[in-house]
């Protein structure tokens, strides 16, 4: 049994690209329910908004990659504008129900064959990214691995990381910043009681719109970070399932807290990558008890019990700790609505 | 507008009192008198009209529950809205604060129409209300409770938000505002507790005081004695009176009648949505179409469980 190995993987990817990608994503979840109680089970929408927004500048239009960012801004506040405005003055199931479809929705249009020309259809856009990785201040030649301690990442990564895990700094500064302020005060009242929001003179609904589009834009930047990273943007990598881990992020974390989702998304990246090469070294080693007869698992199908036994271990975790990391415990049981 | 009737907020501290305090027997009554020349009947004018609502009509599918024709309330006075369970009386709430919109009709505050006017702008044009299922915010502190109330707080501005020294001058006014009102509510030890650990009653206390945050000219209570003890019972009493003494109109729905004869100078009844009856409370009580709709004749007998009956 390679221990080394082990938590090397486990260590580099529990700060690794995807750490970072999924603490953005669920920075922004964290806004939407956390904070303000609203529904989004279409957070990957926002991130396939950003990433698109970043790529179809430089395939489909031929503009700057730096003005992708800000196109994949763009791309993202309309989306929430587009899913908030009809829904946000209905009860709360509302808008999970259009998030859901939408993100789908989302994925199928640009998957699209009539799309070739804008989005790539099904094959994606490559190599869209170059002008990023030409500011890459680690360049080893041939995209080589920096190793230290338990870590080991190619150089490439390490770039998206350190632009990335100072995103994740910045958004996490302008959450605490914005919740310690009176707006932060509104959008808690509203996920108490939007009734007596509005009877005491807040606009439940603008602030409601302001809060999704603020967590919708944050998804986008993890979505953009992540194809970044890949060079590559695929429309099926943006599943419904992916908004799903993210909601598991923000709750292993603790809802409604500043620093839960990247400790939630650190543990998570962490404790998945833990138990694949545990598993793959069971098997591949021989040591210990011989999986591969036993249960009939091959390297192949370990990649899915990990998430049997990672859905076990959140099964407990509601159990024995239903408020997550960082949750207080009396401040969840005072949920009564 | 009215600002030289009523005393600021911060000034008016005294005749507080939570559970068990002394009754306030002596809190002033600014409108003894006035409706002395008021016609006792449904619509009839006041000498100070505050709020004003004609022909207001809202149906549900084939329902009818609200049918009011005219409306005028008196400013600065207490006036009680009763009725059967199902009379209209909170769903006409609702469209008086615009958590509803009539069918028909025109509802004006201060002579303005506020026709269409958004819930949450009445608060800034001076009305604020409570619910009848008490509303306290569970996860918030009570003092966040409080704080949430008031006005003019630039950093309930999204962009405003991010740099602190943009509101913290108004945050401090806001927190001494707060605490100040607590004091007056005899909550100041629950200021840092979560509003979802209070009882009942007190959950009452911080709605009430929470909507003085806003420092309105009109305080609709809906049901604010429901389920509350007898002793709180009379300290809330008297904090509407001493809303009354403020300056402040109160419009308030409420079921005891003993109640309404304590605190309240007018008295509007309500049965199937409109309004049967207007009048002083001992009027009210006198008269037969509310005692027959609503009170029942024994209404201010004692109940007697004797062998006999």
């Amino acid at each position: 049994m390679n221990w080394d190995l082990i938590f090397t993987q486990m260590f580099s990817q529990a700060f690794g690209v995807n750490a970072m990608v999924y603490a953005l994503a669920a920075i922004g979840l964290n806004i939407h329910f956390g904070y303000t109680g609203l529904l989004n089970f279409g957070q990957v929408g926002f991130m396939a908004a950003g990433a698109y927004g970043v790529a179809m500048t430089v395939f489909w239009l031929n503009w700057n990659f730096w003005l992708g960012i800000g196109i994949g801004v763009i791309f993202c506040v309309v989306l929430a504008l587009i899913l908030g405005v009809p829904t946000l003055r209905l009860r709360a199931d509302y808008l999970g129900i259009t998030t859901i479809a939408a993100s789908e929705s989302i994925r199928l249009f640009v998957r699209w064959r009539g799309n070739r020309e804008r989005t790539g259809a099904a094959e994606g856009i490559n190599d869209f990214a170059d002008s990023f990785f030409a500011l890459n201040v680690f360049d080893k030649p041939g995209n080589e691995s920096y190793q230290f301690l338990f870590f080991e990442y190619r150089a490439n990564d390490l770039w998206v990381m350190l632009v990335g895990w100072i995103v994740v700094a910045f958004c996490v500064l302008i959450n605490w910043q914005l919740i310690r302020s009176p707006w932060g005060r509104v959008l808690k009242a509203i996920r108490e009681d939007e009734d007596a929001a509005r009877s005491l003179g807040k606009n439940a609904y603008s602030y409601k719109l302001q809060a999704l589009v603020l967590g919708g834009v944050i998804g986008g930047f993890g979505g953009m970070l992540q194809v970044i990273s890949k060079q590559s943007v695929q429309p099926d990598t943006f599943n419904p399932v992916i908004t799903f881990l993210i909601w598991t992020i923000v709750i292993i974390g603790g809802v409604g807290k500043v620093w839960s989702p990247v400790v939630g998304s650190i543990i998570y990246w962490g404790l998945i990558s833990l138990m694949i090469t545990f598993m793959r070294e069971l098997i591949g080693t021989g040591a210990g008890p011989n999986l591969d007869r036993f249960l009939n698992l091959s390297i192949l199908n370990v990649d899915q019990l990990r998430f049997v036994i990672f859905g076990g271990a959140l099964m407990l975790l509601m159990w024995f700790r239903p408020q997550g990391i960082f949750g207080s415990r009396e401040e969840m049981a005072l949920d009564d609505r | 507008m009215t600002d030289d009737k009523r005393a600021p907020i911060l000034g008016a501290t005294a005749g507080g009192g939570g559970a068990g305090a002394a009754v306030q027997e002596n809190i002033h009554n600014p409108v003894e008198g006035v409706f002395d020349t008021v016609e006792a009947v449904p619509g009839s004018k006041k000498p100070d009209t505050i709020l004003t609502a004609q022909n207001v009509t809202r149906r549900f599918g084939g329902l009818k529950a609200v049918d009011v024709e005219t409306l005028h309330v008196q400013r600065g006075a207490i006036t009680a809205l009763i009725g059967p369970n199902g009379a209209g009386k909170t769903t006409f709430f609702n469209l008086l604060t615009g958590f509803d919109n009539p069918d028909e009709g025109h509802v004006e505050l201060n002579g303005v129409s506020i026709d269409g006017v958004a819930s949450h702008k009445l608060a800034a044009k001076g009305m604020v209300r409570t619910f009848q299922l008490t509303k306290a915010l569970s996860r918030l502190t009570v003092l966040d409770n409080m704080k949430l109330g008031a006005k003019n707080q630039p950093g309930e501005n999204f962009l405003k938000a991010l740099v602190s020294s943009m509101w913290t001058d108004r945050e401090a006014e806001v927190d001494a505002q707060a605490r100040e009102l607590l004091a007056r509510f005899n909550m100041t030890h629950m200021a840092d507790e979560f509003a979802g650990t209070l009882s009942g009653g007190q959950r009452k206390l911080v709605e009430m005081a929470r909507s003085l945050m806003t420092d309105p000219e009109v305080v609709m209570l809906d049901e604010p004695m429901a389920g509350v003890n007898p002793a709180l019972t009379q300290s809330l009493l008297g904090h509407v009176k001493q809303l009354r003494a403020e300056g402040r109109t109160v419009i308030f729905v409420e079921h005891d009648m003993d109640m309404v004869r304590e605190i309240s100078d007018w008295v509007v009844v309500m049965a199937e949505g409109e309004i049967i009856a207007e009048g002083t409370p001992d009027a009210i009580s006198a008269n037969q179409a509310v005692v027959d709709a609503y009170l029942g004749s024994h209404h201010d007998s004692e109940l007697d469980f004797g062998e006999d009956s």
